[in-house]
């Protein structure tokens, strides 16, 4: 488990994580707020549907791909977590509506 | 992997000298061994290197110049059964290949297209209505109002294919040296010696499949051709869920575009980047590349959320009316196969087979008029 | 707008170079893709007080004062830019707020740093193995710390975080020490040079003293790892003086070195060389910090590891370089200038070679032995997989790639491109050099196919 042990700012960042609540501090990732609300697997890879999670926290592995407010294939370590945001896990190859009506 | 044995390696005189180790010169390669004609391969890189490993791949009798239709039929008897020919299945899949049209302009396009082909006896491309393009494409956007279709048009891995004419003619005695560029060729008593950093080789005929190096050889074998080196653009992205088997170009716009079998969309079309022969160095022109892309998007809205993951140019030779070379030469013991222009990939097994008759002085069961290298004898060199 | 000079990266080296060339007029844009400056080593800086001093320690907080008086710069500095692309004609592409663009500038400052050397063993793909700098980055950011972790591997980063974990009173189920003994002779042909940075060797004794009073398990003639769990980390298992321990733990962070970030400069189409000693490419520079294209420089650990100093002073140097070559100052203004970051930079970097020696990373970690040890993990290749494809005849890296994927994925290569090279270097019996990296283009990062197709071209309007 992660824990905090410097913890003086504010927690005021509150996003869904597959329907959970998930706090984070202010300027924190994605990532980094949900290896602190202790989820460690981030998303299914697409070839043998193995579990992964985040690993170089930097933004150079792309381990942490996840599905954050609708948009597939975004590096969550590199994502700053705002109130509001919808973070999924990503399963496989990312999933996109065939959406006729999508204006070009 | 088979090697020739030590003895072959060692062979400096053949039947045959195969300049380039790109996808034609191993197909001229192959298609010479299997007639009992002894080949060496010099290859300045490795076998596939260039254009013909890293183009998309389109295996496409769609949309060809009416001169290269028949080469273009010829060739896809070859696609029909590739592992009788060079015992691979190359990634050859026949998903068909659509040119898609966005307004009744195209459309028009489309249908005199065909009346023309229909009218020198060419069946093979058809006009598919809106409804009919929804069915092979629920993915298009909604301004897409047909397309020309080939069915059994479709594409393979370019990499992998040259790789396996490479090693079915090996297997049949070829012997091919990478890495060995050729530094001169000059006539010496009846046979042509080519001169490498290896040592000389000597054989009565040369094929020159240089590809974008084709016109510099061209030359040192007294025929002058303008071929200019441009670098065609690819790219591709990360995989997405299935929603496109067919291959598709576009009517009005450069575009070619494809998802494979794991995803990922590769996307091309038109705009190119600098190239660099002599270096074998590639410059992108990301402002050029964003003009096929939004084709593509335009095409298939879905693709906005679309990721590249990467981009990469080849290096590929044009003439100036963008039909391949492929002839005699102006002296004895010569046969061009090069300028392909960005669409020789589907041509290579059948113009191979051209090749080899060219060399072996057998009669080509096509016309290649349109093809001959003395077109360019007024216009000079580049 | 346009710009003098571009620099990509704001951790040390491109900090000081954005202050060197303000100071001289240069009109700059420093672009870095984090929301605030610092580049890894100095990390969430603005942020920090006494508390981060206290545990991450006096070299972290030293980045401070630099980045307040970057911050005060009449620059144009912006954050959140994700640059991915350098041309050969400096032009440089970037994204921001979901828009690419692209500008170009005379000179271009490529700042952009290192990244972990891979450590492909058994497991290192499950969830909850880490690399031991992202423990560090997540104490920088976040204060978050892992209890009862693992760490293993060698270099100075590794028993760094392990310090700073102490300091912050996070317990730490082992060390796992993967030092090869035999570098120890090697190294010591190195010492006198490092003896002129008896500091710095004085302060690694302290960490790794500090530690073992702590009563913290240490491991070391280990000649094997592999992560223990099948959907998730469980521990680690250890081969040590020949036999096999496990350790339990969640959490495992793995470390054995840092190496350049080399894909924006090879996309740049700059030359590079091998460097044995530190086992990595390094672009090619002269003493201006100049790479092989004109008008292209490249200063920090991006360049050839040297750590945060002397990543401070060859940006400084390269910073001079650049405004020198545009005639911003003269040549007498610009060498009197660099004499100081010269000094600097020579001092750092003495401690260098044996440090490398020491810590050099041994085969059997580089390249792996286990059959199903994950070679590519973007495109899930294992050793056999790799392997098997080199058998058919492939002699390099780029048909590799052709072939069976590996380097095809959204890392480009980052974690697979040293053990792939050297995986083929050693079935093929040729040197690492010989073989050579896979050939990288832009975008170095994936980019979205809408701001690509939207592109942007900035101008002076």
């Amino acid at each position: 488990m992660f824990k905090r042990v410097i913890d003086e700012t504010a927690s005021d960042v509150v996003f869904d994580f597959e329907g959970t609540e998930v706090t984070a501090r202010n300027g924190e990732s994605v990532a980094a707020a949900l290896l602190g609300a202790g989820v460690l697997s981030f998303r299914q890879t697409p070839v043998k549907d193995r579990a992964r999670g985040p690993f170089c926290m930097m933004g150079v592995c792309f381990d942490c791909l996840m599905v954050i407010d609708g948009q597939p294939n975004r590096q969550a370590c590199q994502v700053r977590a705002a109130s509001g945001m919808k973070v999924a896990r990503q399963i496989g190859a990312a999933e996109l509506t065939l959406d006729q009506a999508d204006p070009a | 992997m088979t090697t020739p044995k030590q003895s072959d390696e060692d062979k400096r005189t053949a039947d045959v000298i195969v300049i380039g180790g790109g996808i034609h010169g191993c197909s001229a390669a192959l298609h010479l061994v299997r007639r009992g004609v002894s080949v060496i391969v010099l290859e300045k890189d490795y076998v596939g290197r260039h254009a013909s490993g890293v183009n998309a791949g389109g295996v496409r009798r769609l949309g060809r110049d009416l001169a290269e239709v028949p080469l273009a039929q010829a060739s896809y008897e070859y696609w029909r059964d590739m592992p009788a020919l060079v015992d691979d299945d190359c990634g050859y899949r026949a998903t068909r290949y659509l040119k898609v049209a966005r307004s009744e302009s195209d459309m028009d396009a489309a249908r005199q297209r065909v009346a023309e082909l229909n009218a020198r006896g060419f069946t093979h491309e058809d006009v598919i209505d809106q409804k009919t393009l929804r069915g092979f494409l629920p993915a298009a956007a909604s301004h897409c109002v047909g397309a020309l279709h080939v069915d059994g048009d479709g594409s393979a891995l370019p990499f992998q294919t040259t790789q396996a004419f490479k090693r079915r003619a090996q297997k049949l005695g070829v012997v091919f040296h990478e890495e060995t560029p050729v530094l001169d060729i000059q006539r010496r008593a009846g046979n042509w010696r080519v001169d490498t950093p290896i040592g000389a080789f000597e054989a009565p005929t040369v094929v020159n499949a240089a590809g974008a190096w084709g016109g510099v050889l061209a030359a040192k074998l007294g025929d002058d051709v303008p071929l200019k080196a441009h670098a065609p653009m690819l790219a591709i992205t990360a995989r997405m869920p299935p929603f496109a088997t067919a291959v598709v170009g576009a009517l009005s716009g450069a575009l070619s575009f494809k998802q494979f079998e794991n995803g990922t969309v590769l996307i091309g079309g038109g705009v190119r980047g600098r190239a660099f022969p002599d270096t074998n160095r590639t410059a992108l022109d990301m402002k050029g590349m964003s003009q096929f892309l939004s084709t593509a998007r335009d095409i298939f809205p879905i693709m906005k959320r679309a990721n590249i993951v990467r981009t990469w140019a080849g290096i590929e030779g044009y003439t100036p009316d963008n039909l391949p070379i492929i002839s005699a030469g102006r002296e004895a013991g010569i046969v061009h196969a090069f300028g392909f222009s960005a669409h020789g990939f589907q041509l290579a097994p059948g113009v191979g087979e051209f090749v080899a008759d060219l060399a072996t002085g057998a009669t080509p069961k096509l016309s290649l008029d349109a093809f001959n290298v003395s077109r360019f004898q007024q216009l000079g060199p580049a | 707008m346009s710009f003098d000079i571009i620099i990509i990266g704001a951790g040390p080296a491109g900090m000081s170079a954005a202050i060197t060339a303000s100071d001289s007029g240069a009109k700059v844009l420093l672009l870095d893709d984090q929301p605030t400056p610092g580049g890894q080593i100095y990390r969430a800086i603005e942020a920090a007080g006494d508390k981060q001093a206290n545990i991450l320690g006096p070299d972290y907080m030293a980045g401070k004062p630099l980045a307040e008086k970057m911050r005060a710069l009449n620059i144009e500095y912006v954050s959140d830019a994700s640059v991915w692309q350098v041309t050969d004609e400096r032009e440089v592409g970037y994204s921001t707020g979901g828009q690419a663009r692209l500008v170009t500038a005379p000179a271009v400052i490529l700042a952009t740093g290192a990244m972990e050397r891979p450590f492909p063993i058994k497991g290192w793909t499950l969830p909850g193995v880490m690399m031991a700098g992202a423990a560090q980055t997540m104490l920088k950011t976040s204060g978050l710390a892992a209890e009862g972790a693992i760490f293993a591997g060698c270099g100075p980063l590794l028993y760094l975080v392990a310090h700073q974990y102490l300091q912050a009173g996070v317990t730490i189920s082992a060390i796992v020490d993967t030092t090869a003994k035999a570098n120890r002779i090697p190294a010591l042909s190195h010492l006198p040079g490092a003896l002129k940075r008896w500091d710095l060797l004085l302060k690694g004794q302290k960490w790794q003293s500090e530690i073992r009073k702590s009563g913290t398990r240490i491991i070391d003639d280990v000649s094997a790892l592999r992560v223990l769990g099948e959907t998730k980390a469980e521990g680690l298992s250890v081969n040590t003086a020949g036999a096999w321990l496990d350790i339990k733990s969640e959490h495992v962070f793995l470390h054995q070195g840092v190496v350049p970030n080399v894909n924006l400069s090879f996309a740049a189409g700059l030359d590079h060389s091998w460097d044995e000693r530190q086992l990595c490419w390094r672009p090619d520079t002269d003493t201006w910090c100049g790479a092989s294209i004109d008008g292209i420089f490249v200063a920090g650990d991006g360049g050839g590891i040297g750590g945060g100093l002397a990543a401070r002073a060859e940006g400084e140097i390269a910073a001079l370089g650049a405004l020198g070559k545009l005639g911003l100052i003269d040549t007498t203004t610009r060498d009197a200038r660099a004499k100081s970051a010269r000094a600097t930079l020579s001092r750092e970097l003495c401690i260098r070679p044996f440090l490398d020696t020491w810590f050099r990373p041994s085969d059997s970690f580089r390249v792996p032995i286990d059959d199903d040890a994950i070679i590519c993990r973007c495109e899930e290749l294992s050793l056999k997989d790799i392997r098997d494809t080199i058998e058919i005849g492939l002699v390099g890296p780029n048909q590799l790639k052709s072939f069976c994927r590996a380097g095809m994925g959204p890392c480009q290569g980052r974690f697979c491109g040293l053990t792939v090279q050297e995986l083929i270097a050693k079935q093929t019996k040729r040197t690492a050099a010989d073989v050579g990296y896979y050939r990288l283009r832009p975008p170095i990062k994936p980019l979205r196919l809408e701001e690509l197709a939207n592109l942007q071209i900035d101008d002076d309007t």
